[in-house]
């Protein structure tokens, strides 16, 4: 039984250390803030699940589960808030090229018209 | 077995915070800072994590709880308060349209058909062209919508 665990957190492990060296990668290799945005949002969140979930099967607690489950979902409501919060920044302070977005959802008028 | 996994996943690791900080250090705007560091933050997070697996501590567990707080609380503060940076030397390649002050100054018609909409009611929003640009505007706008 411990063996099987092991077996399960290893391939965790070693597939979340992967997904968040493809993060890294994807963070140095893309070439638009956007595209930087989506590969710390998505590869990255999963690489830590992945990475939580491997920690948990190892450490078989009840107390440092709940914590660990605490963070994956700390992570999961606040990593898409991040990269909004990047990407509207972004899209204000004109550090996205307009030629790059497929949809220009135009910001500043729904913004007046909010006030 | 476990000694192998966590070398793997570390060396891993380590490459992923590498990258990040070479994204740190090149990146044009403050913005591509953050989301580096970001990855930073999550790579440190995902280290501790490898290192409460292999040597079976539950002693680290609570750091990641506090780490991964942290990390999000220093991208959102940045990410809400950047301002419009001006042009300096690696920053031209990322931006297209004309300065935004010059737009609203000048009332030069912007070059790339893209733009208009950025350019158009920023003109009005930000008030006289007497400012060096629209970011007091453009802060203040953020502040009272939350």
């Amino acid at each position: 039984m411990t063996l099987v665990t092991d077996v399960a957190a290893a391939v965790c492990l070693l597939l979340g250390a992967f997904f968040s060296f493809s993060a890294g990668v994807g963070v140095v290799r893309f070439d638009n803030l956007l595209s930087r945005m989506h590969v710390v949002a998505k590869p990255q969140v999963l690489g830590l699940l992945l990475l939580l979930a491997g920690v948990a099967l190892r450490l078989q607690d009840r107390g440092s589960a709940t914590m660990l489950l605490l963070v994956a979902i700390f992570q999961l409501m606040t990593s898409p808030v991040a990269a909004y919060m990047v990407g509207r920044s972004g899209l204000r302070t004109r550090c996205v090229d307009p030629a790059v977005l497929e949809i220009e959802e135009d910001e500043f008028p729904a913004r007046e018209a909010g006030r | 077995m476990m000694l192998a996994v966590g070398v793997v996943a570390t060396t891993l690791l380590a490459v992923g915070a590498l990258l990040a900080v070479v994204r740190i250090e090149r990146g044009p705007t403050m913005l591509d800072r953050t989301v580096a560091f970001d990855v930073l933050t999550t790579a440190l997070v995902g280290a501790i994590a490898v290192e409460a697996a292999i040597s079976r501590r539950t002693e680290s567990v609570p750091i990641l709880v506090v780490l991964s707080l942290v990390g999000f609380i220093g991208s959102v503060t940045i990410a809400r308060f950047a301002a419009v940076e001006p042009p300096k030397n690696g920053t031209a390649a990322q931006r297209s349209g004309p300065r935004p002050g010059a737009g609203a100054a000048g009332g030069a018609g912007p070059s790339a058909p893209g733009s208009v909409g950025f350019a158009g009611p920023n003109a009005g929003s930000g008030g006289s062209g007497v400012e060096p640009g629209p970011d007091p505007a453009d802060v203040t706008g953020r502040k009272e919508e939350s």
